[in-house]
Parts: structure tokens; C-alpha cells; sequence
């Protein structure tokens, strides 16, 4: 069944001291089956972080509706966990704490907190820092922590924008295998916003692809990739067949926003 | 020298105990090598001696208590006030938006305007002097603390949403923690100019304290005495301020950088 239904959502943002009104999203649709781990794919401005923050609650749609299991979203809720690109961890609190954070707003007892904390910050390897405050993570650990707080709170669907984009290429290959591990075992819905195409043909069962501003949607890419994926997937000829049609997709789009064609073209 | 490398601990202390030294080595040479007349600058030995006579006979130790406590009183009763007033300000745009413009209007009247007005109201009394550093620190605490709470991180506070927190919960759990080092910052830079306005108010009918003192000796031209009081003034400053840091520093580890 549909866990997620994105019903014909744009967003205009008024224009600016008497400007013309910007088109950040031409209305799109789609919709996510429950459990799926769905890729949002598109060059920067193309309006994928707009329709995330629209699904989290975070803006309101200038058109079309979204529903999490039958119900329109208004505003946001515990039920979308949501991970942001930069590092939103309280940084008051210790790790323990931060994770702790939605659960405690939930009500729930001390020792039921303490046990779910104590479960998820095992799952994203983080134990013996508990007792850590922000400032004193690596930014990968942030991250971890950020996804351990989401997860913690039991939500119906974990929305992602871009949480890997600020760390090096090595750190964000080993936070894409967490990741995928805990999807795995954990099977959530997912909906995940990247612009790095390797990143979302490994994690993603379904890419897909939104054009440059105005963003619309250009191509729903299935990936036909078994689960578990190990690393290595990265290097099998079907991933980089797969990845070679959504770069050449990717590319248009880009060219477009840089509005020129480059030499050799 | 390059710019802003840092020096180290034993030569940062040396350095700033220097410019101490060099500063009482000129008064001494200026007023002992006769360069300026007793009468206006009193030497450094003398500046001592008169301190010295202040507590031993004149009961100068009440006048500082008396000071301390106007200081401490007012300033308490403004923070008391102010920092809900700003914190409610900074959070909720309606109630900012009725505020902010009398408060803006309201930073800008001199509290030593108000003197001869407060005298009027509440004679001279402490009642007086509490009110003129109330009115000197209470719309400036206001201002600041609603903007360091208005300025906390956006995307922290949609962090929180999305974790189910509701409106009370974000001003609880996010707001106020994110400011709260900020707030004690501008309380300890307000606490500052609250000794201002308390030596004003006790330059004008007063009874006690260092600020009356002080007018008594421009009586008596005995300038030694003056500058004792000046001098009691910075270093009282200059231990609370201290306390202040050490304290802040113990409340929020989390927030140096």
C-alpha cells in the first residue's frame, strides 16, 4: 500500500520587494510504498529540499495536498523523523540526551527512554560516547547521532536532505553503509534527498529524478538491486549502467541551471 | 607581531600586569616629581594613606556595603523583570511587535535624566536609587535578551518540531537552553553599567555610599580620597566580573567554542 502520497505539490515563494513570484516546484506527484527506500535525485535549486521541508511539515504547499497514511500533513510531527544537512544536534544536550530528546516530549518513562536510547545509539556504533556533547563528535558522529534521534522516536516515515553532503567522500561511503544496514534490518520508509547519484543508486530501491528549477519530476528509475547490498555493488555492471543513464539525465539538468553548454558539446 | 596569534599564559599575565605598573609609575612620577599641583592629582602614597584612614576612621566600609547592595538590589530587580519580559519578546512576534517599539524609545532616556524627577516621586531614599539603575539597566537587559533569543538557530528549532516538540516545548527545551549562555553574557556586561548609575544616583542626594563619599571629598578638595573610591569601584567591578565569567564558564562548558 501507499504509505506516502505527495498529491500534485508545488510551492511559489512570493516574489521579493514587488519582484515576480519564484516557481520553486511545478506541482509533482508520487507516492511511496510502505518500507520503501525511495532516492530524490537532482542538481542544486531543483527544488528537492523544498518538497522534503513540504513533507516534514516544515512549508506549507502553495498547491496539491500530502498524505502519511490517509492523513494530510499540516504541520510537523513526531510521525517524520528528518534528518538535516547541517549539524542540528542540541548542543546543551549529550548524545544520550539528543536522542532522548523526542521521546522525553513524548512523555514516555525514564527507564523506557533509557532503554530505546540505549538501542539506537548501539545500532549507529555509538556507545561509550553517550556522555559526549557535540562539539567534542566528529561531524560523521553527528550525523549518526542525528539519525539515531530520528529513529528513536518510532517514526512512520525518516526523511533525509542531503545528511551526508558536508562530510568527506569516505566517511559519507561508510555512513551510506550504516545506513542501508539499518534500513535492512529495520525496514522504514525512507525518503532520501541527494544530489550525488552514486549515493542514491546504492541505498535507493527507486531514484527519482527531478528536472532544475522549476523542479518537476523527469524519470522514476527502479533499481534492480538485491538486498543486502554489500559495497562492492558499486563496482558491478549494473550499477554502472544504471549510474551512466542517470548521470547523462543529471547533466542536462545541470547544464540547464549553468545555462551553458560546455566546451566540446 | 602577526595578527591574532596567540600569546602564551605566563606572558599574557606579565604583559597585562605591565601596563599596571607603567600606569602608577607615571602618576608617581607626575605628582611626587612635582609636576602637578597636590591640590588637583594626589600622589599614589598619599591615595593609600587616605584609603587607609577611610576605613579605619571614617567607616568607609559601610558606604562600599551600602553601594554593593543598591548595585546588587536594582540590578537583580531588573534581571528579575527583564530577562521573562525579553525572553517572551524574542519568542512570540506579537508580543514583540507591542514592545519593542517602547522599549527601543525607552533604552534611549538617560537614567540620570530621571533623577531629579525620581527624587520627586521617591524622595531619597534607596527607594530612588534602585530605580535609576532599574531604569538605566532594565530596558537595555529587555532589548538583548530578546534578541538573543529571537536569533537562536532556525534549523534547530525545525530539528525540534520534527521531533513532536509543540510550541511550549520549543521555548522550553530549545529557546531558552540555546540563550542561556548568551542571556548571562549580557547580565554581566549590564551588571557593568549598573555601577555607573548607582554613583550617579548617589552623587545627588545621598546619604551614604561611595558616590556620596566621593562629593563629600570634591568638598574637602581632597582628591586622594577620590581616587581611592574610583579605584574601590573598578576593583569591585572587576571581581564580580570575574565571578561572573568563572561562573558562566562552569554553567555552560558546552558553549566555548
Amino acid at each position: 500500500m501507499s504509505k506516502l502520497v505527495v498529491d500534485g505539490v508545488g510551492r511559489t515563494f512570493p516574489g521579493v520587494h514587488g519582484g515576480a513570484p519564484t516557481l520553486a516546484l511545478t506541482p509533482v506527484s508520487l507516492t511511496v510504498a510502505d518500507n520503501d527506500f525511495i532516492a530524490i535525485l537532482g542538481p542544486s535549486g531543483c527544488g528537492k529540499s523544498t518538497l522534503l521541508r513540504i513533507v516534514a511539515g516544515l512549508d506549507r504547499p502553495t498547491a496539491g495536498r500530502v498524505l502519511l497514511d490517509g492523513a494530510e500533513v499540516k504541520a510537523p510531527g513526531a510521525d517524520r523523523g528528518m534528518v538535516f544537512q547541517s549539524y542540528t544536534l542540541f548542543p546543551w544536550l549529550t548524545v544520550e540526551e539528543n536522542v532522548r530528546f523526542g521521546l522525553r516530549e513524548k512523555g514516555l518513562p525514564a527507564a523506557e527512554q533509557a532503554s530505546i536510547a540505549r538501542h539506537w545509539i548501539r545500532k549507529v556504533g555509538l556507545e561509550g560516547f553517550e556522555r559526549h556533547h557535540p562539539k567534542m563528535l566528529s561531524g560523521g558522529m553527528q550525523q549518526r547521532t542525528a539519525i539515531a534521534r530520528a529513529l528513536a522516536n518510532a517514526p512512520k516515515i525518516l526523511l533525509l536532505d542531503e545528511p551526508f553532503g558536508a562530510l568527506d567522500h569516505q566517511t559519507r561511503g561508510l555512513m551510506q553503509e550504516l545506513l542501508l544496514a539499518i534500513w535492512e534490518s529495520e525496514k522504514t520508509t525512507v525518503l532520501f534527498v541527494t544530489h550525488d547519484i552514486e549515493e542514491a543508486i546504492f541505498m535507493a530501491s527507486r531514484v527519482v529524478v527531478m528536472s532544475a528549477r522549476p523542479g518537476r519530476i523527469k524519470a522514476d528509475v527502479p533499481v534492480p538491486i538485491a538486498h543486502p547490498r554489500h559495497y562492492t555493488v558499486k563496482t558491478t555492471p549494473a550499477f554502472s549502467s544504471l549510474k551512466a543513464r542517470l548521470t547523462e539525465e543529471i547533466r542536462a539538468e545541470a547544464l540547464k541551471v549553468e545555462g551553458a553548454a560546455l566546451p566540446g558539446d | 607581531m602577526n595578527p591574532l596569534v596567540p600569546v602564551s599564559r605566563a606572558r599574557k599575565v606579565a604583559l597585562g600586569i605591565a601596563f599596571f605598573v607603567l600606569f602608577v609609575a607615571a602618576w608617581s612620577v607626575a605628582t611626587l616629581g612635582g609636576f602637578v599641583s597636590k591640590t588637583f592629582l594626589a600622589d599614589p602614597l598619599t591615595m593609600l594613606a587616605e584609603g587607609w584612614a577611610l576605613f579605619a576612621k571614617h567607616g568607609f566600609a559601610f558606604d562600599v556595603g551600602m553601594t554593593v547592595w543598591r548595585v546588587l538590589g536594582g540590578f537583580v530587580l531588573a534581571a528579575l523583570l527583564g530577562v521573562p519580559l525579553g525572553i517572551a519578546m524574542g519568542a512570540f512576534k506579537p508580543v514583540e511587535a507591542f514592545f519593542e517599539p517602547f522599549v527601543s524609545f525607552a533604552r534611549y532616556l538617560p537614567a540620570s535624566a530621571f533623577i531629579p524627577l525620581l527624587i520627586l516621586w521617591a524622595g531619597i531614599g534607596e527607594a530612588q536609587k534602585l530605580l535609576v539603575i532599574f531604569i538605566g539597566v532594565f530596558f537595555q537587559i529587555v532589548l538583548m535578551v530578546a534578541v538573543t533569543v529571537g536569533s537562536t538557530r532556525r534549523d534547530l528549532v525545525e530539528a525540534a518540531y520534527t521531533l513532536g516538540a509543540g510550541p511550549r516545548g520549543i521555548v522550553r527545551r530549545v529557546l531558552l537552553p540555546s540563550a542561556a549562555p548568551q542571556i548571562a553574557e549580557t547580565l554581566r556586561l549590564v551588571l557593568g553599567w549598573a555601577w555607573t548609575y548607582v554613583i550617579v544616583a548617589e552623587l545627588i542626594g545621598a546619604s551614604s555610599g561611595i558616590g556620596h563619599m566621593i562629593t563629600d571629598s570634591q568638598a574637602l578638595l581632597n582628591t586622594g580620597q577620590i581616587i581611592f573610591g574610583i579605584i574601590m569601584i573598578g576593583l569591585i567591578g572587576l571581581v564580580s566580573d570575574f565571578g561572573f565569567k568563572w561562573a558562566n564558564q562552569r554553567m555552560f562548558p558546552w558553549s566555548l567554542a
